[in-house]
């Protein structure tokens, strides 16, 4: 199951561990903290910061209404332009074409810049099997790949569990590397030791942030020039996609990029917002010979049409992990998926199930922060209330377990712990995030979920006394 | 040009529209007039001028140095900038540009070369061997702070990122508010049933991380280090 992360470990021994790493959670919520103040900067600088959202809800609506049009006029532009594409159902068949792609062109190393769809499909280790090296060059994946590829605990800034101290010591084991744990010293080294590797690979791999239909273009959106170099030295460029993650023209491209890059970092613009057309042209120098585009279901069909198809308009911005109070304490790893925080736990179940997964529609307060920090306005929380009654449901038809039953509320009902977090502690916990008076209004949207007005008022507790409690009462898996 | 292949396409979007629960969509989609559109007021009625201002404003957030100059002035200001870094070696463009500007005699310097003299793919060699990459804006936004470039033949995307330091020269002719009048011009294109160029690139100062502790490094993997240089052309 290539989206879990440490599946040996049940829910809560993840969420212990996440707890108990105090350079972690402090690294996460000054992290949280920063990115929070940084959006909320480029939303008052912006203006209009609710038209925006509204626009983009309603471009993300009409592309998702129209997916399969929007995608069969990408795919001929693609193929017009000289390019290949591929659509994948399973991560099984994107691996498998990658795999072919490179055996053709007998590659011996591949360059990648950040894709998570990539993390999804496990298509490093694909790739590694027939004996291709696969060397990650966005600087936080560089870093996790170094140590003994640790997972991803954030989705725009991979390796935020880790602090400096520990990437240099990771360096300094690994890779022989001798100077400080000064950000811009480790930057540096990272620098040279991948520029080699760029001039050597024979194909470049990346994500794609948006696909642009009506000219069959590949959008990346970076700051580092990674995915540049990807897409620029290696002969030959796979790109591949979410089959989500496409705008009707490039006038949709823009609203989206400029939401994107105000909501993940803050800023206007990243350094680098790339548009790539198929491969060069025939008289150009640089850029691919072949570009090939792998677009992927793996699960995503499977929402459409249902209650959850808004879930689909995420453009992965993670400013809903960053404004997350449950993901400030236990951190990216705890959610057991490649995608944490709020998008994590609506997105996680839908794509894999609730078998593995049906602890995390728990690992919310519904405080709406989410919610409200969303730039395509996905009902996040509305979404995970969605997934509580299901899950409840399911439990009371099987009869099993009853943690989950929808009486008890699972999972915050088994303690005031997280429903508190609703409520009294949600301010206190967040106290940097109140100001934009975002989590006051949390208690006032969960007014849906009518059987929470029934509940007793929570006792003070600490969501770590809580959850020693929680876990003590062995409430669940 | 290579010929596009296609794989897999109708099964995977016949799924999609029985998802959705109607029939495949293969005509007659039109993009909804949407009920808001706040691109179009940003800076609006700006003057060349505001504009200019704003771009200089936004280039100190993004790490970036700004020279202003005029058309004859053009050959000193770069050349104080690569004294600046210290670049011995600069590579271009090959745009006609830099004779419109009067900048032929910075073409046969010694120190410089230009994109497309050496065959094929030794230009990028000859790229990540230089200090210093020079290219002109296309389009300039004010609101980001972004050159635009166009890539294709002469216009090589490796001139912008592979050297150590990078010079954008900007006419400000191409300045515009924000990325919406560029990307209006390229759906116009697109529109019209033209390719649009193989590589668009926005930039918007040297490039940077922020992937340790959200410390802001600048610098990573392509230029460390950006100035631009502006001049009026009109
Ligand atoms: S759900 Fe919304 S806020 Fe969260 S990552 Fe997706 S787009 Fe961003």
């Amino acid at each position: 199951m290539p989206m879990k992360i440490a599946p040996e470990q049940t829910f809560n021994e993840r969420v212990q561990t996440g707890l108990d790493d105090s350079y972690m959670r402090e690294t996460v919520r000054s992290a949280q903290e920063r990115l929070y103040t940084n959006k909320s900067k480029a939303e008052n600088d912006l203006g209009h910061w609710e038209e925006w959202r509204t626009l983009s809800e309603q471009i993300r609506s009409h592309t998702l209404e129209n997916l399969d049009y929007y995608l069969e006029q990408l795919s001929d532009n693609v193929v017009k332009n000289g390019g290949h594409i591929y659509f994948a159902q399973t991560p099984e068949e994107a691996n498998q074409y990658v795999k072919k792609v490179a055996a053709e062109k007998e590659a011996k190393k591949i360059i990648k810049s950040k894709s998570m769809v990539t993390e999804e499909t496990s298509m490093n280790e694909a790739l590694e099997e027939i004996g291709i090296e696969v060397v990650e060059s966005d600087l936080g994946e560089y870093i996790l790949q170094v140590d003994d590829h640790d997972p991803p605990s954030h989705i725009v800034a991979p390796a935020l569990h880790k602090n400096k101290e520990q990437i240099r010591d990771t360096f300094e084991r690994l890779k022989g590397y001798d100077k400080s744990s000064k950000p811009e010293e480790l930057t540096q080294f990272a620098r040279e030791q991948l520029r080699e590797e760029f001039l050597e690979a024979d194909i470049g791999i990346t994500g794609c942030n948006f696909a642009v239909a009506e000219s069959g273009s590949v959008a990346l959106v970076t700051n580092e020039g990674n995915a540049r170099l990807a897409t620029t030295i290696p002969k030959t460029q796979i790109s591949v996609m979410g089959m989500e993650r496409i705008v009707p023209t490039w006038e949709e491209l823009d609203i989206m990029v400029s939401m994107l890059c105000r909501s993940a970092v803050g800023q206007k613009l990243t350094s680098y917002v790339t548009g790539l057309t198929g491969p060069r042209g025939e008289d150009d120098l640089d850029g691919p010979e072949e570009f090939h585009l792998v677009v992927l279901d793996n699960g995503r069909s499977n929402i459409l049409g249902t209650a959850f198809q808004s879930a689909l308009h995420c453009i992965r911005c993670a400013a809903c992990i960053n404004v997350c109070p449950v993901y400030r304490h236990v951190g990216g790893h705890s959610y057991g998926s490649i995608y944490p925080g709020p998008i994590g736990a609506v997105l996680t179940p839908l794509l894999e199930g609730y078998e593995d997964h049906k602890d995390l529609p728990y690992a919310s307060s519904l405080c709406a922060a989410c919610t409200d920090a969303c730039p395509v306005k996905i009902p996040l929380h509305e979404h995970l209330i969605e997934h509580r009654k299901i899950i409840a449901e399911e439990e009371k038809k099987t009869s099993l377990g009853e943690a989950y039953a929808m009486k008890g509320f699972g999972l915050a009902a088994s303690s005031p712990g997280l429903f508190q977090m609703a409520t009294k502690t949600a301010p206190y916990m967040l106290s940097p995030l109140t100001k934009e008076g975002a989590i006051e209004k949390g208690p006032g949207m969960m007014s849906g979920w009518t059987e929470i007005r029934s509940f007793p008022a929570p006792e003070k507790e600490r969501f770590r006394d809580w959850f020693k409690n929680r876990s003590k009462k062995g409430s669940s898996s | 040009m290579t010929k596009g292949t296609m794989y897999n396409r109708e099964a995977f979007l016949n799924n999609i529209a029985a998802k959705l629960g109607r029939e495949r969509k293969r005509s007659g989609v039109t993009r909804p007039i949407y009920e808001t559109q706040p691109q179009w007021d940003v800076m609006a009625d700006y003057s060349t001028d505001q504009l200019v201002d704003v771009l200089k404003k936004q280039c100190e957030v993004i790490h970036t140095d700004v020279e202003e100059t005029t058309m004859e002035k053009l050959p000193i200001v770069i050349d104080s900038v690569l004294k600046k870094y210290g670049a011995e070696k600069a590579v271009v463009w090959d745009d006609p540009r830099f004779s419109a500007f009067g900048l032929d005699s910075f073409l046969v310097r010694e120190d410089v070369d230009i994109w497309g003299e050496a065959p094929g793919r030794e230009n990028i060699r000859i790229s990540e061997q230089a200090d210093l990459g020079i290219t002109f804006a296309d389009y300039t936004l004010a609101e980001s702070g972004t050159v635009v470039l166009m890539n294709g033949v002469g216009k090589g995307q490796s001139v912008s990122l592979l050297p150590t330091y990078y010079i954008g020269l900007i006419p400000l002719s191409t300045i515009v508010p924000r990325m919406s009048q560029v990307t209006r011009s390229i759906h116009k294109e697109a529109e019209a049933g033209r390719r649009v160029p193989s590589c668009i690139n926005f930039i918007s100062g040297p490039s940077n991380s922020a992937d340790i502790e959200l410390d802001l490094v600048v610098g990573v993997h392509g230029p460390i280090r950006a100035t631009y240089i502006l001049f009026d052309d009109r």
